[in-house]
């Protein structure tokens, strides 16, 4: 097959290119472990309000000091509806659903994971200060759109562990 | 580039097609049939579009309900995304399959199965307008449809089905019968497409078969939401490329001869679809990123594969570009860009060719973001990714099937293309308002705006405010888009119904450069029984171990929920 002199350098850059993306990427997610949420762990949906991984729902912090948020989503709220966190402080976020999917997002941040009953979806990330809607980014229903929370993020020297 | 600058070398890119005269007059019903349901199922759905952006405006219309909102999502979303690409592209295929073999395979079979297609569209389609199936056209479980949704778009699976399998045997055939083994790119194409949806639909039927016909019927009591996600994206990310191949046949095929040029390295355009084949199915854990149950690594994997998807779509912008450029030149243009003005592009067909590519070039960037392990949680199912597959399936697939409708219907029907002002203005307005429309929801995506939303207010939050004056402008774009579908659905109506007479006429590839005396020799790219054998194997190695652990770990199903 003879193909054009400026089409195969085309080629070839191309391939380094996406050689190149690919390479940023995996040094990222190894490295870095900059990585979608990807956690592994199943619960029964229909006894998601009697679990302790989710009662209360809500800010806690463990043995060693770091913080949770433990939340739970069903049509078509986020329970707890409002929540405070400290800034600048790896939290980690779990997740589920006791009926249909949902998406759990932070608005203008990069945390945010698909929420499927049955799963705990769990992410950890730092926020910087300030008040943060939290919405539903995946259908469940005619009220899909009123489905959101408040998260109060503030300075780690106000904030209290409750 | 000093390629235009001697006189080009045109020589027929395929061998005489078996039975080159007779024509089948059932077998052109058959393509026009299909284009007919192509047609009204997209006018439908622009009607439920335009309903939304009504919505999205805060229009006080007297049945705007959250509910309507969402039935109209559901029902633009099945009928253009699903119903529209589907009849459009086996239509499509069957006039490239008659021109090549003289008729289709199995005339009979193909009319059942359009008969069983077009049930099975009328069936969805009731159940949704009858609002019981509004879980969009991802439908995502435990959402609950009826079961006639689900049944209804089982059967237009299955009649695509047959399309496919036409394709392949009519390839087979024309593979066997002419000693180089060569097909016309146009017919090599839409095999590497039948095969690339026989492989990928078996996520889909698993889906409908073992999980939701059965578990929406009553006969089991749940469905297990990650693993209907996974067999769901098994297809639904190939089901991409299912559009946007028929597409690259018209950009290939077609868009060269029609803005007077040649096709620049044939070759490399039987490498491209070969290399769609391989590569389109492994991929679809790129969608469920977000998705727990699923480990880090494996999506990786399938990043990894995703990556090389773009390969193919840069080595067509270079080929088609060059052809272009061919064109521009013979017609005159002279200059660094000059022979950009040169082409025909007062041709609807040629026009919405180029203008689709042009917003494919967007589209298509913002594909590589989405697909990016990492960026993705920046925009995984905000208002970013209806604005990128307006872009794309919208408009690199939607856009140039118009066009290729506007080639493909006078030279099918012996009708001349009717309303030619209209045709001549649709693909311009098609792009203005895809322009104000997708650009406002990539930006307004960024912001944290979900997709498929009612009503964007969020009881004044703050930052739900940010999104207002984006998405004003996003509906003006909706509205442009609206009104150019109904030129394009009014001049093909009016075309096949009134069209002035004319003779019906063969349809005529684009004549590739630098082809040797007898044209091309079959290369290793032509076998594409080898190239579906290597698609298997991939899906084997991207998908086995993933799917067993999912089948073999502690689950909970659920039960079906009608929150609509």
């Amino acid at each position: 097959m003879k193909v054009n002199v400026y089409e195969k350098i085309f080629m070839w850059a191309v391939a380094l290119g996406l050689a190149s993306f690919f390479v940023t990427t995996a040094v990222a997610a190894v490295g870095s472990s900059i990585q979608p949420p990807s956690h592994i762990e199943t619960i029964d949906p229909t006894k998601v309000l009697s679990d302790p991984r989710f009662t209360p729902q809500g800010v806690r912090v463990d043995r060693a000091g770091h913080v949770h948020a433990h939340v739970v989503g069903l049509t078509f709220a986020w329970l707890p509806a409002e929540m405070t966190i400290p800034a600048g402080k790896p939290v980690t976020f779990h997740v589920t659903s006791t009926d249909v999917q949902h998406g759990f997002q932070i608005v203008r941040t990069n945390g945010q994971s698909q929420v499927l009953p049955g799963y705990i979806s769990q992410f950890t990330t730092e926020l910087d200060a300030g008040d943060y809607l939290i919405v539903c980014n995946e259908y469940c229903g005619v009220g899909h759109h009123t489905m959101a929370a408040k998260l109060h993020v503030v300075p780690a020297q106000q904030w209290k562990a409750p | 580039m000093s390629i235009t600058s001697a006189p080009p070398a045109p020589a027929p890119n395929a061998p005489a097609p078996l039975e080159p005269a007779a024509t089948s007059a059932s077998t052109r019903r058959l393509v026009l049939a299909n284009i007919w349901v192509a047609v009204l199922a997209f006018g439908v759905a622009a009607l439920m579009a335009v309903m939304q952006a009504m919505s999205r405006a805060q229009v006080a219309l007297p049945e705007r309900t959250a509910r309507m909102y969402y039935m109209s999502v559901t029902a633009h979303g099945v009928l253009m995304a699903l119903v529209f690409t589907t009849f459009f592209i086996m239509g499509f295929g069957y006039a490239i399959i008659q021109r090549e073999a003289g008729d289709i395979r199995w005339p009979r079979l193909s009319w059942v199965a359009f008969w069983v297609g077009v049930a099975g569209t009328v069936m969805t389609a009731l159940t949704i307008l009858l609002f019981k199936a509004s879980v969009l056209y991802t439908f995502y479980p435990p959402l609950q449809a009826h079961p006639a949704f689900y049944i209804g778009l089982t059967l237009v699976v299955v009649s695509s089905w047959v399309f496919a399998a036409n394709t392949i045997a009519t390839w087979w055939r024309l593979r066997r019968a002419n000693p180089g083994g060569v097909v016309s790119l146009a017919m090599h194409a839409t095999t590497a497409n039948a095969m690339l949806w026989l492989l990928c639909t078996l996520g889909i039927a698993a889906e409908m078969l073992f999980q939701l016909i059965p578990w929406s019927l009553g006969l089991t009591r749940t469905v297990d939401p990650l693993l209907a996600r996974t067999l769901f994206w098994f297809t639904g990310h190939p089901l991409v490329y299912f559009w946007i191949l028929p597409a690259y046949t018209v950009w290939y095929a077609v868009l060269p001869r029609a803005t007077g040029g040649y096709l620049f390295s044939e070759p490399l355009g039987r490498m491209v679809f070969a290399y769609f084949l391989v590569i389109s199915t492994p991929v679809g854990f790129h969608h469920q990123f977000q998705d727990p149950g699923i480990s880090a690594g494996w999506k990786l994997v399938h990043t990894a594969l995703t990556m090389t998807i773009s390969f193919p779509s840069f080595v067509t912008a270079f080929t088609i570009c060059a052809s272009l450029e061919i064109a521009g030149r013979l017609r005159g243009g002279t200059g660094l860009f000059g022979w950009i003005r040169k082409l025909k592009w007062n041709d609807p067909t040629v026009a919405s060719a180029l203008l689709a590519m042009l917003l494919f070039l967007v589209g298509g960037f913002g594909g590589a973001i989405n697909a990016a392990y990492a960026l993705n949680s920046m925009v995984h199912n905000t208002a970013w990714v209806q604005g990128h597959f307006h872009l794309t399936v919208g408009s690199a697939a939607a856009l140039t099937f118009m066009g290729a409708t506007y080639w493909l219907v006078p030279k099918i029907s012996g009708r001349e293309l009717a309303l030619q002002p209209l045709a001549f203005t649709q693909p311009y307005l098609w792009f203005a308002g895809m322009i104000f429309f997708s650009l406002p929801n990539h930006i307004t995506g960024l912001m944290g705006l979900p997709r498929r939303v009612y009503e964007t207010s969020y009881a004044g939050a703050a930052q739900a405010e940010t999104w207002a004056g984006l998405t004003g402008l996003s509906v003006l774009g909706g509205v442009i888009v609206f009104t150019s579908a109904m030129l394009f659905v009014a001049v093909i109506v009016t075309t096949l119904l009134k069209g002035k007479p004319r003779p019906v006429e063969k349809l005529e590839w684009a004549d590739a450069l630098g082809a040797p005396e007898g044209g091309f020799r079959s290369s290793v790219w032509d076998r594409l029984g080898l190239w579906w054998a290597v698609a298997f194997v991939l899906v084997l190695i991207a998908y086995a171990v993933p799917l067993a652990h999912i089948l073999t770990m502690q689950r909970f199903g659920s039960p079906g929920f009608k929150p609509f």
